[in-house]
């Protein structure tokens, strides 16, 4: 059974990634199963600058997912060349690294740097809703897309994916950027923004007021959108948004998804990664399919 | 190191109204929890309710493995929880926290604690006493009706003080006050504390004008429970207002040192 699949030039042994923000850098649930077992690593996501993050609440839970506005807060890339990647390093799995900036200059610093490391691929976010500059502002158009990820091309030789926003009109739009601007992929979908309020204090739970809606609840959305995106652009697609077993990840591959996410899947069951190959082994062998590659893009339309 | 085992109930008890105690099977958590660590628990197999539930650790029972918790039903993920039944198994993620209650310099220890935020002190006093300390502990409850487990920390402590809001059960005032007190006559070198945030804040208080060391165990929501996600941030007492740095209730907790972190 052949479970390998190439996601823009990176090749991952499943499809199986675990998403940005949602994973650290591996170490907690190291602790719980050997990061070996799952396709790829999306690193939290990290600036070039160490950023400091919102007050909290920073999470809420909500029906079936849950809002977050962290705000993006990290240690900088120093810190993750020196500490954190000889740690992922030491796993069979490929590290992509999530990064993001409050400019366009610094999201091409930051991939400036990354090109020097020992990584399989950088993602960079313009996506996050929970920050007041950069991410979604670059994010929602056309041109704001094409500009910054075309400029981070010019300084990347690896592997290059754009994590897209959801909160567009259309979001086939910015993917078709992505793949004008020369990227070798595009993720999708980030959170979904949303607001939790507290009606005994009438104020939002959060902090920020507004978050980041994730979880089960987004599944439909996303798919959806995969599917969409799947129709308009040549390039693979790293679907995610409330995976949290082999059948949903089945859906985003039908969909048009090359390889998925699993995001705050993993705060509720710290093994839904390797659990999540496993129920995709579980329906290749149910329909008789030797290679995970013939899922993708095989949804019939009614 | 936290592990997630499938926990067999083997002894469910209504404390109170919507108060349960729950024994389970989970001696590969009992084994290395110390007071203070949490766990975490889900609730169902199904993904509504989503997140997991933080509950601190009431009593261990090392030989036998067994671990207690006490929670107070607050809403749907813990309305599920006080269903199951004996013989069910919970789904329970532990030990969590890396900052636990730490007695071992001190003699003379205050432990206080305030309505549902008295059970993670249990183990603490238990522990403390058998190690040869000098527990004096000091429960503040709304009214008697709230009233919760003084016969459990009167066998733990060398002297127990309850105090109501209201005077109608025990003494009559605010724990804090009595704690204060016994400060003022040189009883205690170190306190203890868990238990709402007005009370916690009292003690960083106090710990401030008499000098004597607090550590406080403080919640804030949490989603992933080990330090992942970021999202129970505590801003750390030394840095800046304009650029704030950020600890995690989960991760670096839930037990601080009330002059560490702002709250």
């Amino acid at each position: 059974m052949n479970l390998e699949v190439n996601l823009g030039g990176i090749k991952l042994k499943n499809p199986v990634t675990v998403a940005s923000g949602t994973f650290g850098y591996g170490r907690e649930y190291s602790e719980f199963y050997d990061l070996g077992e799952i396709g790829a690593i999306c690193t939290k996501g990290t600036s070039l600058r160490p950023k400091t993050g919102n007050k909290a609440p920073r999470v809420c839970e909500t029906s079936s997912g849950m809002l977050n506005a962290i705000g993006l807060e990290n240690k900088g890339l120093e810190y993750f060349a020196e500490f954190d990647l000889p740690f992922l390093k030491k796993f069979d799995t490929k590290i992509i690294v999530n990064t993001f900036g409050s400019t366009v200059e610094d999201y091409v610093e930051a991939c400036r740097f990354l090109n020097k490391l020992d990584i399989d691929g950088v993602e960079i976010n313009l996506s996050c809703p929970n920050v007041k500059a950069g991410c979604m502002a670059f994010g929602n158009t056309y041109e704001g897309v094409k500009e910054v990820t075309e400029k981070c091309r010019r300084v990347i030789d690896k592997p290059l994916i754009v994590k897209l926003t959801p909160n567009v009109t259309d979001i086939t739009q910015t993917a078709k950027a992505v793949e004008d601007a020369g990227a070798d992929g595009v993720s999708l979908i980030n959170t979904l923004m949303g607001m939790k309020i507290d009606i005994d204090k009438r104020r939002p739970v959060l902090a920020n007021n507004t978050g980041g809606l994730s979880g089960p609840a987004i599944k439909p959305v996303a798919v959806r959108m995969v599917y969409q995106v799947a129709q308009k652009v040549k390039i693979p697609i790293l679907g995610l948004g409330g995976i949290v077993s082999g059948d949903d990840a089945i859906e985003f591959m039908l969909a048009g998804a090359s390889a998925i996410s699993i995001g705050s899947g993993n705060f509720i069951d710290p093994y839904v990664a390797p659990k999540t190959v496993k129920g995709i082994e579980d329906y290749m062998k149910k329909y008789n399919i030797s290679d995970v590659n013939d899922i993708i893009g095989k949804v019939e339309m009614n | 190191m936290p592990v997630n085992v499938k926990a067999k109930l083997v002894k469910k008890e209504a404390l109170k109204k919507d108060v349960f105690k729950f024994s389970v099977k989970a001696k590969e958590i009992v084994d290395i929890s110390k007071p203070g660590h949490f766990i975490e628990i889900r609730v169902s197999d199904q993904v509504e309710p989503f997140l997991r539930r933080p509950i601190s650790i009431y009593n261990m029972d090392k030989e036998n493995g067994i671990l207690e918790f006490i929670f107070q039903v607050k809403g749907k993920g813990t309305d599920i929880l006080s269903q199951k039944q004996v013989g069910d198994e919970v789904d329970i993620i532990g030990p969590l926290g890396n900052g636990k209650f730490d007695y071992s310099k001190y003699q003379n220890l205050a432990i206080i604690g305030g309505g549902i935020g008295v059970f993670p002190l249990y183990e603490l006093a238990k522990e403390a006493k058998e190690d040869g300390k000098n527990v004096t502990t000091y429960l503040g409850f709304r009214n008697k009706d709230f009233v919760l487990l003084e016969d459990e920390f009167k066998n733990v402590s060398d002297e127990l003080v309850l105090a109501t809001d209201d005077g109608s059960y025990g003494k009559n005032g605010f724990a804090i006050n009595f704690l204060k007190e016994d400060i003022e006559k040189g009883k205690i070198d170190s306190i203890y504390a868990c238990g709402p945030l007005p009370m916690l804040r009292a003690v960083k208080k106090l710990a401030e004008e008499t000098g004597i060391p607090a550590q406080v165990s403080l919640e804030e929501k949490m989603g992933c429970g080990m330090g992942v996600c970021l999202g129970c941030a505590v801003k750390t007492a030394s840095s800046p207002k304009d650029s704030p740095s950020y600890v995690y209730v989960c991760k670096t907790g839930p037990v601080f040192d009330s002059t560490f972190v702002e709250f």
